[in-house]
């Protein structure tokens, strides 16, 4: 009980360090569900709309990295950024940045495949007209994806979930340095690990209700968007 | 002046010639009705007017120019039109967008063909909020607000009530004395209201290529009476 009112002095009394690392959590996984997006939507859009060789090869890999474990986005991100590895000359590993490009890469995959299931019907019922109108690539892409915006949204949601709340990719590439690199999750594993139970539960709160939230404006989102979406007989 | 040729045009699919050989040459201003049984090459016939591909052999051409690279000259309302998942004005915009358009220009022409379509009020709500008639008063006034020189529907009225058909019908009157307007229906009294010219289709030929008036009050024989007293 006491290990319970001591989370909660924790968190009504925004307490410097919580404050610190939950900001840090959400700055990365920001970041990281940005670039993501800024990256795998239109890789995502153009899967659905064009054929090309090799697009079911794609689809089936895209969708199989959506449970890409965290440690081994983590491991491979840490072998490219390591002092020796091909990047290690940005000299990033263990800072922040390092974090965001793991989280990155581990929705990546997410984003692409969840942005495709949002453009197919809607290219579906696009074809004709978009054709028609002589629409140039570039027109087609951004028309479907806007017209998909709700499903964009969703995605982006479940990546920023799935981000803030995994352990084994920032942890390895971050290395948990006090102050520096510590998030939520990776401050729950430590602080649990040494007995200190307080600030591991304060965060664990902070987790639970950003769920919730996510949660809930996927749910509104989605429901303001079919207010856009035609039903058919 | 909108002078469409066919000249032996085919198209297969799977093998099997849906549409042609076809000879045809047209002079298409006013309103030529399409008619013809299902699956007699009426949408074909259209979707290579507009240039949506070109024939499997043979040539289709508008004043001696391919109708694929055309396309532009010409708006095509397809059967089942997209309702895009916008407002009612982005929709009427979008061909406007599309076309690179300015916005001022814009701004004008699409509050002009939303006047025309009587959807004014409906402009800032979602497309997919209107019924079925306005739904396709909104995509005639989509199809009509880059000014093409000719207009191509594939049954715009197949769904609607007689009031909704009434609404499209005057509007199509509207447009036909500014473009040409060539239209697919199997609703014989809209075809008798509407066609100045009339084009009969059976199993992929032309059974009849000739002036509305003297179509609808001339006696046929063969495939075309077949199809006008329902048993084709």
């Amino acid at each position: 009980m006491d290990t319970l009112s001591a989370a909660w002095f924790l968190l009504i009394g925004m307490d410097a360090d919580l404050l610190a690392i939950v900001s840090l959590s959400l700055k990365v996984s920001g970041f990281a569900v940005l670039y993501a997006l800024i990256l795998g939507a239109p890789v995502g859009a153009a899967l659905a709309i064009w054929s090309f060789p090799g697009r079911q090869v794609l689809i089936v890999v895209f969708n199989s990295l959506m449970a890409l474990p965290p440690v081994v986005v983590g491991l491979s991100v840490y072998l490219l950024l390591s002092r020796s590895g091909p990047l290690g000359d940005l000299g990033i590993l263990f800072t922040p940045k390092a974090m965001i490009v793991a989280q990155t890469v581990l929705i990546f995959p997410i984003i692409v495949a969840l942005t495709r299931e949002a453009v197919k019907p809607v290219f579906r019922e696009y074809r004709g007209l978009l054709v028609s109108l002589n629409a140039s690539p570039f027109l087609v892409l951004r028309t479907v994806l806007w017209d998909a915006r709700f499903g964009v949204v969703t995605a982006l949601l479940a990546g920023f979930g799935r981000a803030v709340a995994e352990v084994g990719a920032v942890l390895i590439v971050g290395g948990n340095i006090n102050g520096l690199t510590r998030v939520m999750t990776t401050t729950i594993a430590l602080e649990t690990s040494k007995g200190n139970l307080e600030l591991a539960m304060a965060l664990g709160v902070v987790l639970i209700v950003l769920a919730l939230v996510m949660n809930a404006l996927i749910y509104s989102i989605s429901r303001i968007g079919l207010r856009f979406q035609e039903v058919r007989e | 002046m909108n002078r469409l040729s066919f000249d032996k045009v085919s198209v297969y699919r799977n093998g099997k010639a849906i549409l042609g050989p076809l000879d045809v040459a047209l002079q298409a201003d006013g309103i030529t009705c399409l008619l013809g049984p299902n699956g007699a090459g009426k949408s074909v016939f259209l979707n290579l007017c507009h240039g949506m591909y070109a024939p499997d052999k043979g040539t289709v051409e508008w004043n001696g120019v391919a109708a694929v690279s055309t396309r532009m000259d010409r708006s095509f309302m397809f059967q089942s039109a997209a309702v895009m998942r916008r407002s009612v004005w982005a929709n009427v915009a979008f061909p406007l967008v599309a076309q690179k358009v300015p916005r001022p220009e814009r701004l004008e022409r699409v509050l002009e063909a939303l006047a025309f379509a009587r959807l004014v009020d409906q402009a800032s709500q979602p497309a997919a909020s209107l019924s079925g008639g306005e739904k396709q008063r909104m995509a005639l006034a989509r199809a009509w607000v880059t000014r093409p020189k000719v207009i191509l529907l594939d049954e715009p009225a197949a769904n609607l009530d007689p009031g909704s058909t009434h609404a499209l019908e005057s509007m199509l009157h509207d447009i036909a004395t500014k473009s040409g307007v060539i239209i697919a229906t199997h609703n014989l009294p809209q075809a008798r209201r509407l066609a100045r010219h009339v084009l009969v289709f059976t199993n992929g030929k032309l059974a009849a290529n000739m002036a509305a008036d003297s179509f609808f009050n001339q006696s046929h024989t063969g495939q075309v009476a077949d199809y006008l007293e329902g048993r084709i």
